[in-house]
């Protein structure tokens, strides 16, 4: 892959405190890429670091093949869109727009036509002569997303750049947000700590934690395939079973786990040896869930009691206790209508999955 | 009574309570001194000639306020004490401006320990604060004690009983005045829209003037204002540091109020120079509601 924006080796330090640690990363051009992690995770630093606001430590900075570490903010082909939007509240919303455009001195028709041509990508022609204060949160949204895109940039920068606005009008932006990087095809680089909102806006992203990337990958790979436990753990649900590996054949592995209470198998050209202790996981929505043990003896089959239940329309989510004491989590789609339940407290149940829906995890 | 009409008579009352104020402590004793300004100094007690003769014909002239106008010596004061406060005022925003951003910018824990050392000085009278200032000041004073001691001047500097002198009394007495609203309106503002235009293309001054000063309008008014009114009226501070000779406005109320017992004349300064503070304020203020209007 051809590295359009390219980190190198890059840290920051503010103090004794490591906010970014050694991180590497390559981004491709016209890529939409997330950043999602927890907050003090650095993920807000590393897009500092990029927007020039903050000075690495160590480390390097390129895009387009030009080295930008030390670039001054306003000298760089990035723009950032804040998550606080940042709009200036003594300016209309065609000054705040064009005043990007109006800093590089660039011509006043060519401004004014430019600004006509972003307010209808984003829908705000009629509102244009108006104040910020008489804007709504999805309006003001897409005052700060036009004003930073207007300047053509190489790189856009957001940070959480939804997580402001309410849940409807949010599954609705992230469509329109990643409609128009693809129209413009410029890299969007996006911090988030909203994992759903990463998955439904990258092309591919990393996951961060503690100063450093933990996996980087599609948003498939990170959430089917995860490298590692805070991964497994980071990202949607998922249910872990400590274990000893058993016997290692030649396309799959047995694990013995105390807290399953049987012998896991599962799928892996890993490097595992017996003895060794990995941890098994398996995502809820992976599992089947029955009152008769299943058929197939490939399968994972343990049983156990329903603890607790809850009916979220489309699916159900359950609770089964092992015998090990260990909870268990599922997730079962209602295909039938009925409102009787199907399962209920205390009942005894089977849960059941193939061994390649369980992901073996090597460093804990 | 309804518990309605309660909280209506409630509500009304707190809208009348600033306006009776303003009546009763402001437009009252304004009255009375424009009355006393039309009036003719007399003998006697009140040392004015009462408005209406004793046949009930009206006794006012306007010939306190023509006086004031042939003499150049009122005009000349109004002179000097309008450019005293306004040099004040503007010595206050330059060394309060960046004063009151670098307290705001702070950290939370020491932003309060500045913003007490801003306002301490007000736990001491103001006049010793003044008095200590003349012991700076003077010829055997500390400041040109250290300077001939340092060998840059071989004489003592006249500093004491000079406009330079009156200068520094103003605008070290009235910058607490200015940092505070400054501050106040710098607070406030979101360090995110500076680096917002930053990341647009303007360098770290174009984005204090586009953005930072504009944003802090509010504060820097209410500022100019509490220095340039008070320092306009000065009295203490001119004729304690300032030379005997320094003709401030102040000061010519006060002697025309008491060495000479004018209170007419008196009166009619007071309200000359109330109308120049007033019409200025009006415009500002006309000016800033300009700006808050929505753009159609």
């Amino acid at each position: 892959m051809k590295a359009f924006i390219h980190i190198k080796e890059i840290s920051k330090h503010f103090g004794d405190f490591v906010a970014v640690d050694n991180v590497d990363l390559k981004i491709a051009q016209g890529e939409l890429f997330s950043i999602l992690g927890g907050s003090g995770c650095g993920k807000t630093t590393l897009l500092r670091m990029l927007a020039g606001f903050e000075i690495p430590t160590s480390g390097s900075i390129e895009i387009d093949g030009t080295d930008i570490t030390h670039q001054a903010p306003y000298d760089r082909p990035v723009n950032m869109m804040f998550q606080s939007y940042a709009i200036f509240p003594h300016m209309s919303v065609s000054k705040n727009i064009s005043y990007g455009l109006r800093k590089d001195r660039v011509a006043k028709k060519e401004i004014a036509k430019r600004v006509d041509e972003i307010l209808e990508l984003v829908q705000l022609t009629e509102l244009k002569d108006r104040k910020p204060d008489q804007l709504s949160g999805g309006q003001r949204q897409r005052v700060a997303l036009a004003r930073a895109l207007i300047k053509r940039p190489k790189v856009l920068l957001l940070d959480e750049p939804l997580a402001a606005l309410d849940k409807k009008l949010r599954e609705r932006t992230q469509f329109e947000l990643v409609n128009i990087q693809e129209e413009l095809g410029i890299t969007f680089v996006v911090v988030t700590h909203d994992q759903e909102e990463a998955m439904t806006l990258s092309d591919r992203m990393a996951v961060m934690d503690s100063g450093q990337f933990q996996q980087i990958g599609t948003p498939k790979e990170i959430y089917e395939f995860p490298h590692n436990r805070f991964v497994a753990d980071f990202i949607g649900t998922i249910n872990i079973f400590d274990g000893i590996v058993t016997a290692v054949d030649d396309d799959r592995i047995s694990v013995y786990s105390d807290e399953a209470g049987e012998t896991l198998t599962a799928l892996g050209k890993q490097l595992v040896d017996v003895g060794q202790q990995i941890d098994i996981a398996v995502r809820p929505e992976k599992i089947f869930i029955g009152k008769e043990k299943p058929d197939d003896a490939n399968d994972v089959c343990i049983e156990g009691t329903v603890h607790d239940l809850g009916y979220l329309g489309n699916r159900s989510l359950y609770r089964i206790k092992l015998s090990s004491g260990k909870i268990v989590q599922v997730s079962s789609q209602n295909r039938r209508r009925s409102v009787t339940r199907f399962l209920d407290w205390e009942d005894k149940v089977w849960i059941s999955w193939k061994p390649r829906s369980a992901v073996v995890l090597l460093d804990k | 009574m309804s518990n309605d009409a309660n909280n209506e008579l409630w509500r009304r009352f707190a809208i009348a309570a600033p306006y009776l104020w303003l009546l009763v402590f402001f437009l009252a004793p304004f009255a009375i001194i424009l009355k006393i300004s039309l009036a003719d100094p007399i003998l006697a007690q009140p040392p004015y000639s009462p408005a209406f003769a004793s046949d009930g014909t009206p006794s006012m002239s306007l010939g306190n306020y023509s006086f004031l106008l042939s003499d150049d010596l009122y005009a000349i004061s109004y002179l000097r004490s309008v450019t005293m406060a306004a040099a004040t005022t503007l010595l206050c925003l330059l060394l309060g401006f960046p004063m009151a951003y670098g307290i705001a910018r702070s950290p939370a824990a020491t932003r309060n320990m500045l913003l007490l050392l801003v306002v301490l000085p007000f736990w001491i009278s103001f006049l010793l604060r003044v008095y200590a200032w003349m012991g700076l000041l003077n010829n055997h004073g500390a400041i040109n004690n250290l300077l001939l001691w340092v060998g840059l001047i071989d004489a003592p500097l006249q500093i004491m009983y000079t406009d330079f002198a009156t200068a520094i009394g103003l605008v070290y007495s009235y910058l607490p005045f200015m940092i505070l609203p400054l501050y106040a309106s710098l607070e406030r503002l979101d360090m995110d829209l500076v680096e917002a235009a930053q990341d647009l293309g303007a360098s770290r001054t174009r984005a204090f003037w586009d953005i930072t000063w504009p944003l802090a309008k509010a504060g820097t008014i209410a500022g100019c204002l509490l220095v340039f009114i008070p320092a306009m009226g000065e009295y203490v501070i001119p004729y304690l540091l300032g030379g005997p000779d320094s003709l401030f406005i102040g000061r010519v109320l006060f002697d025309e109020f008491f060495l000479n017992r004018d209170w007419p004349l008196a009166s009619a300064v007071a309200i000359i120079l109330l109308m120049l503070l007033v019409v200025p304020i009006v415009l500002l203020q006309r000016a800033q509601a300009r700006d808050e209007e929505p753009a159609a």
